[in-house]
């Protein structure tokens, strides 16, 4: 007989041990997929191991991959930490994405010092006020979100390839001829290129450096100030939060504008830091927005863990970029993603409940 | 015979009627298991995902033995096991309802198992060898106005509307189906009656799973009918909000399917036909997509989800220790 009861204290080493654990219970489960789908696990894994994380090319490959990540993770752990979940930070990236690159034009080729600042502004503005949408509808006629921000990843989608394959607009390429037949977009001037840094002899994006400022700001946000008290305890209790007279209302508006304006930003860096162009295939092709709800679960929410947790899956994407090939499926990434925020999801179990071998429970456990 | 009923059948109205049911039948499966599962209290958001597997195994099993029935079992089977790891997370280990349905769809969904097992099975660029085609009489099929919409259609579209009587009977008249609303209900209750909470959860949460599998079997069995990446293109989601769209119940869920059946269809039939052709297909193919937020705030305010009839423990884990 086994008997799950709820934790009283939840011991501190728990909170490490069980998503290393989930993470081991993932490459478990991992490998019986490979198994059964006829593939060596652990060739495999060697293989991703290596092209994501040994040696300079393949890090910095992973840094590039891990920037995007980085903001989508935010933007979910902001979010998410008031139980507010908005998964449309993909299309909140493409708005930032579009906003990012009119503002790389306009601004023309002066400065960096006039570019890059106007180009984050620009991302966090698109981001921010594709997300109010779902938050004034949620804060004024109660509706869901969920299905509302992830509606908009599609609209927002198919903006994006309007804007370059469907119409003259601002961001098209019409002036070169190769233009005329593969629709592109215009390249932003050269003083729209973010700058890189160099660490030892890594390459650290200028976007990836932003996006973990922007994380200790999130951090100090949510544990050193009153607004992110109320956050967390509106996330903890709605009614409480009604009870103490905290404005729910405006937290909603307020933290769904800074999730967008963090994946909004994420887009301007796309433009900024990767493509230099506004890109819809590559942008919508790859499931940024999708992957930071996994980093974000699996952070608990926590802006730091989303640094961390967006290297390691930046690294795992960024190995099935390189591999991918007949006997590397597409798709292997998605399932190993999955499979590690179920493991973590199980583990959660372990944080809150203790699992009992035996016919009585402890008078204890069972009064909580 | 053709040029008889040709006028009528080829005027845009009633194209973009035959095309709402077409499309409105994936969506009409999809949601017609997620408002089970939902009507026994568990809110499962991985109906894409499980769609989408449910599409790729039943195009498989029709590769491997040419045979349809075969393939929309396989296609059921797919999705309720899809289902089946949902149910354990939420109801067994009582994880985040949100987060696990989430986590299904990243698992499954179109960057996932279901592109992972295309590629491993070598799904894509092959036409499937058999399809559900319109099978009526020639002459029903051509006839005026009800011909297109309602004959010419495939067996699947048929079983869809028998499915729906069913799951209203069942749910109104049946003893297991007043318990399944207990249970979505209020679970304490449901269990001091003797019903057995959980195992009524784990049935409607996999039955639900089994719908969206031949949901999206009906993407690649009939509609496209092939495999590609992503094929369902977000009907997972639609198929959730048609749930709230019919509130909760499945004869409304007919009407809703069709309506945004319609929106699915529009822009094939407008720019199949050239009609509006300085308006960008983009704006068209938005439509199904702003049209489930438009729907989905009329009929959100709090006060109308109560009336309309929400499960109560919709999204609530039931831990008999903790009630």
């Amino acid at each position: 007989m086994i008997r799950i009861e709820r934790r009283l204290r939840q011991p501190k080493w728990l909170l490490v041990a069980v998503p290393v654990g989930s993470v081991v219970v993932a490459f478990g489960l991992m490998t019986l997929v490979l198994l059964a789908t006829h593939h060596p696990p652990g060739h495999t894994f060697r293989r991703l191991f290596d092209s994501g994380f040994v040696g300079q090319q393949s890090l910095n490959a992973t840094f590039i991959s891990a920037t995007p990540l980085l903001f989508t993770g935010l933007c979910a752990a902001i979010a998410f930490r008031m139980q507010l979940f908005n998964i449309g930070g993909e299309g909140q990236l493409y708005a930032g994405a579009i906003l990012g690159a009119a503002a790389g034009i306009a601004v023309g080729n002066h400065s960096g010092w006039l570019s890059i600042p106007a180009m984050i502004a620009a991302g966090a503005i698109g981001g921010a006020a594709l997300a109010l949408v779902p938050a004034i509808l949620r804060a004024f006629f109660s509706t869901n979100e969920i299905i509302t921000s992830l509606m908009l990843n599609y609209v927002g989608a198919l903006v994006i390839n309007y804007l370059i394959f469907d119409s003259q607009s601002y961001w098209r390429d019409t002036s070169s001829p190769t233009a005329r037949v593969f629709p592109q977009g215009k390249n932003l001037p050269d003083s729209a290129s973010w700058p890189v840094s160099h660490v030892g002899n890594l390459v650290m994006p200028f976007g990836l450096l932003l996006g973990i400022v922007i994380a200790t700001f999130i951090w100090v946000l949510y544990t050193r100030t009153r607004f992110g008290f109320e956050v967390q305890v509106i996330g903890d209790s709605p009614r409480a939060a009604t009870y103490a007279g905290m404005r729910t209302r405006r937290k909603i508006l307020a933290v769904m504008a800074l999730s967008g304006a963090v994946a909004g930003i994420g887009g301007a860096s796309q433009d900024g830091d990767f493509r230099h162009l506004l890109d819809p295939r590559g942008l919508t092709s790859a499931g940024y927005g999708y992957a930071g709800i996994v980093i974000a679960a699996l952070a608990r929410y926590n802006p730091f863990a989303v640094c961390l947790i967006a290297f390691l899956l930046g690294g795992l994407q960024n190995a099935g970029y390189t591999l991918q090939s007949a006997d590397f499926p597409s798709g292997l990434v998605g399932v190993m993603q999955g499979l590690i925020l179920f493991s973590a999801l199980g583990g959660e179990l372990l944080v809150r409940y203790r699992i009992r071998f035996g016919h009585r429970a402890s008078t204890a456990g069972a009064a909580a | 015979m053709m040029l008889a009923a040709g006028g009528i059948n080829n005027s845009v109205l009633v194209v973009v009627l035959a095309s709402a049911v077409i499309y409105g039948t994936p969506l009409l499966y999809a949601a017609l298991g997620e408002l089970l599962a939902e009507r026994s209290g568990v809110l499962n958001l991985g109906v894409e995902g499980m769609m989408l597997v449910g599409a790729v195994m039943g195009f498989w099993a029709v590769q491997r033995t040419g045979s349809l029935a075969l393939a929309i079992l396989v296609a059921a089977v797919a999705g309720g096991s899809m289902a089946l790891v949902h149910a354990f997370l939420v109801i067994t280990l009582r994880a985040n309802q949100i987060v696990s349905g989430l986590a299904l769809t990243i698992f499954a969904g179109a960057a996932g198992l279901s592109s992972y097992l295309g590629n491993d099975l070598n799904l894509a660029d092959q036409p499937a060898r058999h399809a559900f085609d319109p099978f009526l009489p020639h002459s029903w099929q051509t006839a005026h106005i009800v011909g297109p919409i309602f004959f010419k259609q495939s067996l699947l579209v048929y079983v869809s509307w028998l499915c729906v009587a069913l799951v209203a009977l069942y749910l109104n008249r049946t003893r297991p189906g007043l318990n399944v609303r207990a249970v979505g209900e209020s679970p304490a209750a449901a269990d001091a009656m003797g019903i057995n909470v959980q195992a009524y959860r784990y049935v409607h949460t996999m039955v639900g799973g089994a719908f969206a599998g031949v949901g999206g079997a009906c993407f690649s069995l009939s509609i496209t009918p092939q495999w590609v990446d992503g094929l369902t293109a977000g009907a997972g989601w639609i198929a959730i909000a048609l749930v709230i769209f019919a509130f909760w119940r499945p004869t409304f869920c007919l009407v809703g399917a069709y309506f945004f059946g319609a929106f699915s269809g529009i822009p094939f039939t407008f720019q199949a036909r050239g009609i509006l052709k300085g308006i960008p297909p983009e704006l068209f193919q938005a439509l199904p997509y702003v049209m489930t937020v438009v729907v989905l705030v009329l009929v959100s305010t709090a006060g109308a989800r109560r009336r309309l009839g929400a499960p109560a423990a919709l999204g609530t884990p039931y831990v008999r220790e903790e009630r």
